[in-house]
């Protein structure tokens, strides 16, 4: 087990930023990669800057900042929980927020006023871990966090699934099931300055959690008697999640799958140490967002194939081969 | 000045008490042996100390009141080995017992020459040097155990805690482990170990604490604790008992009631 952890992370940098240029460039109107990278920068040709500052740019910019943030945050859980199977929707923070995006759309507020739907989405996030962090308590154990999570996960779907069953209008329900499969089409500049904030702080808070991770691999009592404050390590993981992955489920709506298998994948790759696992994830999660918004404009151009469709369509076997392979190991 | 003084500490679990009453005093070169049946009290004296369990009463750290010390400089005074020894990730032995200098790193400082030093020190004491790229979750039950206690060491603490080190560890390397805990005691720290195995505590221990129903029954030198009677009234058991003149020996025999 050499370190590798150091290349590895900047490798994954480079092929982020390839894949955001690649992102970039990927679109319906064919434009050529000198003038519409030039056109970003000068602005000269009108017409060309627009599409590329207007409709590509908050695009990739958000496909990055959202693989960053699940990628991050599924790392984060995964070392706070010790478990390989948590993911942020775990914790309740998704399907809170998609209730917050469901009533924007529900009520017709998200008509009156585009931007009700992140914002209610945002503050279903908050209030989603206000509820976990009250039922888990401080300091508790990994259980209760969980089960907390799958209260306020179970009372989220289904008050969305009321919302459903009671939308005045086929097109209403309609317009809520396309949100709920996630997709980053036509989102604007106004997007990205509203999620940014949020992304920013709680991937901050996410990284700063490496030595404790690291630490609590040896399990709570053993870090706490090494000077980790395990109570707190809890607030910041949870909050820190809740910050990005509600930021992101607000602007983009639930995107599955990338929290889990990031960190599954790069794990091995950084010698299983937590605190090399979160800029990994974090890059590797933008890398594979990056990739599969990019596909799904070239696989189906003007189907408006959804994000959180394809990545579900890819995570799940991929998810079945890891299952398969632990399986191997363990015989 | 002794590095832990316990004076009238209690810990209730609800409405059932677990401790109370327990004073004791810890000073530098000694190696405690934490004895007493199940249920005794011994992993929750251990735990009040590191403030994973709430208690009353008073508990000093080489002199400071415990619950008041900032968490990373109580680590530098006290280092815990847990009962607890599930590792969560693959990590490599060596990378495992570096985290022991957790409480002596800054949050972007990387480990210095002197960190190197002890954690090297740490894996040779255990016999760790031909395991150090595998990965801990690989090792065997035993070589598990080495490694966590290097861990422990890595930590540099004046004082070290260790609840049922000896578990799980053949002969041998029980014998090795018990060695290494008293030339740690004699280079001027204090180890206070729970241990289940009276044949080791006896032999091994400069004092040895009794356990039963959450207070101290006995407290003094292994010869002076170990009595007939006491194992009697407090174990259950019948055991032989010799002084020969590599030290104490004691062999249970026959458990004269259950439970």
């Amino acid at each position: 087990m050499k370190d590798r952890a150091g290349p590895l992370i900047l490798c994954l940098a480079v092929l982020t930023l390839l894949l955001f240029l690649l992102s970039m460039l990927t679109g319906p109107a064919a434009l050529d990669i000198g003038t519409s990278l030039s056109a970003i920068v000068t602005g000269n040709d009108e017409a060309i800057a627009l599409v590329m500052r207007e409709i590509r740019l908050p695009r990739a910019l958000l496909g990055l900042m959202i693989g960053a943030s699940l990628g991050l945050s599924g790392a984060a859980l995964q070392g706070h929980l010790r478990n390989p199977l948590a993911e942020p929707a775990l914790l309740g923070v998704s399907a809170s927020a998609s209730l917050g995006a469901v009533i924007a759309l529900y009520t017709g507020l998200s008509l009156v006023f585009p931007l009700a739907l992140p914002l209610m989405a945002l503050v279903g996030a908050g209030l989603a871990v206000l509820v976990v962090q009250a039922l888990a308590g401080r300091g508790s154990g990994t259980l209760t966090i969980i089960l907390a999570g799958i209260a306020v996960s179970s009372f989220a779907a289904a008050m969305t699934s009321l919302a459903l069953n009671l939308s005045p209008n086929p097109f209403a329900a309609m317009e809520i099931v396309y949100w709920l499969l996630g997709s980053l089409t036509d989102r604007s500049m106004l997007h990205v300055q509203l999620s940014a904030p949020f992304m920013l702080l709680g991937c901050l808070m996410l990284l700063g959690l490496g030595r404790s991770l690291d630490a609590l691999t040896l399990g709570p009592d053993a870090a706490a008697s090494m000077g980790i404050d395990t109570g707190r390590v809890q607030f910041v993981a949870v909050a820190g999640t809740a910050l990005a992955v509600g930021a992101a489920t607000a602007v983009a709506g639930a995107i599955g799958f990338v929290g889990l298998v990031v960190p599954h994948i790069l794990r091995p790759l950084v010698g299983s140490q937590p605190s090399r696992l979160l800029p990994a994830s974090a890059l590797g999660g933008a890398s594979m967002l990056l990739l599969a918004d990019v596909l799904v404009r070239v696989i189906a151009p003007g189907k408006d194939l959804k994000l959180g469709v394809l990545t579900a369509l890819v995570g799940a076997p991929f998810f079945l081969w890891l299952v398969f392979r632990t399986r191997r190991a363990m015989l | 000045m002794s590095l832990l003084k316990l004076t009238d500490l209690g810990v209730s679990l609800g409405p059932r008490p677990i401790l109370h009453g327990i004073d004791l005093s810890v000073s530098r070169g000694e190696l405690v042996g934490l004895i007493g049946p199940n249920g005794a009290g011994k992993s929750t004296l251990i735990r009040s100390v590191f403030g994973l369990v709430p208690s009353v009463g008073e508990i000093a750290i080489d002199g400071r009141p415990a619950r008041r010390l900032p968490l990373r400089e109580r680590a530098r005074l006290v280092a815990l080995l847990p009962q607890e020894r599930e590792i969560g990730w693959a990590i490599s032995v060596e990378k495992l017992v570096a985290l022991g200098r957790t409480p002596h790193t800054g949050f972007f400082a990387a480990a210095g020459a002197h960190d190197r030093a002890v954690v090297e020190r740490a894996i040779r004491r255990m016999e760790l040097d031909a395991l150090r790229q595998r990965p801990v979750t690989e090792l065997s039950g035993g070589e598990k155990a080495r490694v966590l206690i290097a861990r422990a060491l890595a930590q540099d603490a004046p004082l070290l805690i260790a609840d049922e080190p000896t578990a799980g560890l053949d002969p041998a390397h029980q014998i090795a482990l018990m060695q290494s805990l008293a030339d740690i005691a004699a280079d001027g720290s204090a180890v206070i170990a729970s241990l289940h195995d009276l044949g080791l505590a006896a032999r091994w221990c400069t004092r040895l604490v009794l356990l039963d129903k959450g207070r101290i029954v006995a407290d003094g030198p292994p010869g002076e604790v170990l009595t007939a009677e006491r194992l009697r009234s407090v174990y259950g058991i019948e055991a032989h008992i010799e002084q020969t003149p590599q030290g104490l020996v004691l062999q249970p025999m026959a458990a004269t009631r259950q439970g």
